[in-house]
């Protein structure tokens, strides 16, 4: 399978966008972490603006940057969304409802809690009516998205954006399921090349024993094992460098996703 | 698309567990719904319950995965020889071969419910046994089920509401299609959680009694639980009377988080999607599975973009009435329903409803009917706008 990158999007804490994050992937300026800065999207009309949850704001922030960086309408685009750890400030909030005498949860809140609020906001802020999914893997969420987002491209010879994105839970979720920081990464893919193509990818499916890439940062390393969404860091690494490279990626126990990354 | 053969399905509602159990079901027209009894719920409403759940267990060497939602996927593995039928295709095709692709909207959710009523008063820490990978997350139900039937090709769980397990033959068709697998398990499971009981009647969506899809009276959703898996696999061989998957279509209406675009535009363009995949035109289609959902907005925006593609000729019917909602079990249980359709010309009339809305333009089923269903459509849509329709046939 192979596709054309067309535009990137990054945050995550010391990647303040892609624009910025490239230098520091490349290699040519020094990561120093730092709080992942999420602004709210002004794509969204200023009352919906208040009401999305965080990784609502992160999906939308990095798909965003993706689409500029694309120079590609967001609203004849499909998406396919991947995130781990879906909306998890609304769902302690509810289950803290639900526990309670009252259990008088809010209509907004419950609307907000589905896996697909990221996807289903992204819709209305692009006025976006293309095919939208919302996949989750676990710790495989990345590699689930990836292989979609290509699947997609390939068997329906259209652009498709994958936005991946994971935030952290609140506690007591937080002691349960522990992610290291805010991480959103997303990708504008397409079946043909464009002037704004800068790579090629071409996936391939391997045995579970192949080992991931790593990242050679031992900083950045700790993101991608900490984070679901990071483990997409040696992919985007290799896009920063701007070299031929095959990256090895985690996927599932038995899979792992080998992408070969070539610039153009 | 290339079609391709649903091999095998089994489901699992409030209307018994199996194929068999549902059809006989839907031919007496009865309904599985009556007065709210889940857990500690105290809603007016009316819910679809599997009892069973309750004293059911999973798989001693899988006890980790046990929660609700789990036990309901394991009892439906359990039916219409679906387990055993997977094991003779991993012989055929090799684990590593098959992809799994399964929907849920809520996952083991109700789990993490009962641990929030258990957090330690000093603390707020959760207890020691709760088990977030796998109960709550998304993915749990994918991991049981690949760990339940030794699956081990490229899989995930797609969660987007409602449209969630209708969605997933499309994955499972571009999948087989770009060579990343030769066959897929494909399916959905939710259970009845405090969640979606209380979270849809925030929003004034639930009906105090049974639901009553395209009633003039209609009041909103009955909540139900169910699951329901089929194996998909490539037509190289098809036999005359095998069931295909013809076409997948899938859209976003770009409207509101909770509410149908009102003149079904996203649904529409679902609809023509699957029939443009099909290569069929809507006068092929002889039967519709509707979402209809009972509410009064998803009805009456679902009839228009119905009417709009079909006209009023085509017969059309909410199995919801029998079912209740199953969330996101709703696509997979209302495709087989089409696929029973199809095997036995039988069209189900809708349980519970009276008195169609004379608004509603559709030709909707009230009672039963014997008809020669060659193809019929399914639809799915859910909360953030999510709508999936799809093409189902039998090969001639």
């Amino acid at each position: 399978m192979r596709v054309f990158v067309e535009g990137v999007g990054l945050l995550g804490p010391g990647l303040q966008g892609w624009k910025a994050a490239r230098r520091i992937l490349a290699g040519e300026e020094p990561f120093r972490s730092a709080s992942t800065i999420i602004a709210a999207s002004e794509l969204l009309p200023p009352a919906e603006r208040r009401r999305t949850p965080v990784p609502v704001k992160l999906a939308l922030a990095v798909g965003q940057e993706a689409f500029e960086n694309a120079g590609r309408d967001a609203a004849s685009t499909a998406t396919v969304f991947t995130s781990s750890s879906g909306e998890g400030e609304t769902l302690h909030q509810m289950c803290e409802t639900l526990a309670s005498e009252e259990r008088e949860v809010s209509p907004t809140r419950f609307h907000n809690s589905v896996h697909n609020a990221a996807a289903g906001y992204w819709s209305i802020a692009t006025r976006s009516r293309e095919a939208s999914t919302s996949l989750c893997a676990y710790d495989a969420s990345f590699g689930a998205g990836l292989i979609e987002a290509m699947t997609q491209v390939v068997s329906l010879r259209k652009a498709v954006a994958l936005i991946a994105y994971d935030q952290p839970y609140p506690e007591p979720l937080h002691s349960a399921r522990p992610l290291l920081a805010s991480f959103g990464a997303a990708l504008v893919l397409t079946p043909e090349a464009s002037g704004r193509t800068s790579a090629t990818f071409e996936l391939e499916l391997l045995p579970g024993e192949e080992k991931p890439a790593r990242m050679s940062d031992s900083a950045l390393e700790e993101l991608r094992l900490g984070i679901p969404a990071a483990r997409a860091l040696p992919l985007l690494e290799a896009l920063a460098r701007k070299t031929q490279s095959d990256v090895v990626l985690d996927f599932l126990t038995e899979t792992r996703l080998r992408v070969s990354v070539n610039p153009c | 698309m290339q079609p391709l053969v649903i091999s095998r399905f089994s489901v699992v509602n409030s209307l018994g567990a199996g194929s068999a159990a549902m059809l006989r079901a839907l031919r007496e027209k009865r309904s599985g719904l009556a007065p709210c009894g889940f857990e500690t719920a105290r809603i007016d409403t009316y819910v679809g319950m599997v009892p069973a759940l309750d004293d059911l267990r999973v798989r001693p060497d899988l006890q980790d995965y046990d929660c609700r939602n789990n036990r309901l996927a394991q009892l439906c593995l359990e039916q219409d020889g679906f387990a055993r039928e997977i094991a003779a295709a991993r012989d055929r095709y090799g684990a590593g071969r098959i992809g799994l692709y399964l929907g849920t909207s809520t996952s083991g959710l109700h789990t993490t419910e009962l641990a929030y009523r258990r957090r330690d008063p000093k603390t707020g820490a959760l207890p020691a046994d709760y088990r977030y990978a796998k109960t709550q997350n998304a993915y749990s139900l994918g991991e049981f089920v690949r760990c339940y039937l030794g699956l081990s090709g490229p899989g995930f769980v797609v969660s987007s509401a409602c449209s969630s397990s209708a969605k997933v033959l499309g994955n499972a068709a571009r999948m087989i299609a770009a060579g990343v697998c030769d066959a897929a398990v494909v399916g959905g499971v939710d259970s009845l959680c405090l969640m979606t009981l209380y979270g849809f009647h925030s929003l004034g969506l639930t009906s105090a009694g049974p639901c009553r899809p395209y009633d003039v009276d209609r009041d909103g959703i009955s909540i139900g639980e169910g699951g329901g898996f089929a194996l998909i696999e490539r037509a190289d061989r098809v036999e005359p009377g095998a069931i295909l998957l013809l076409g997948v279509g899938e859209s976003s209406d770009a409207y509101h988080m909770s509410t149908p675009h009102p003149e079904g535009l996203g649904a529409r363009m679902a609809m023509q999607q699957a029939l443009d995949s099909a290569g069929l035109d809507p006068s092929d289609i002889d039967y519709v599975n509707l979402h209809g959902t009972a509410t009064k907005s998803n009805d009456a925006s679902e009839d228009k973009a119905v009417f709009e593609v079909f006209g009023g000729q085509t017969p059309c019917s909410s199995t919801k009435g029998a079912t209740g909602h199953l969330l996101g079990a709703a696509g997979i249980t209302e495709a087989i329903v089409s696929i029973l359709a199809i095997e036995h010309g039988f069209l189900p009339g809708s349980a519970n409803t009276r008195s169609v809305d004379p608004a509603l333009k559709s030709n909707y089923l009230l009672e039963n009917k014997q008809a020669k269903v060659s193809r019929a459509l399914s639809n799915s849509f859910g909360f953030g706008g999510s709508n999936c329709s799809l093409v189902l046939g039998v090969a001639q």
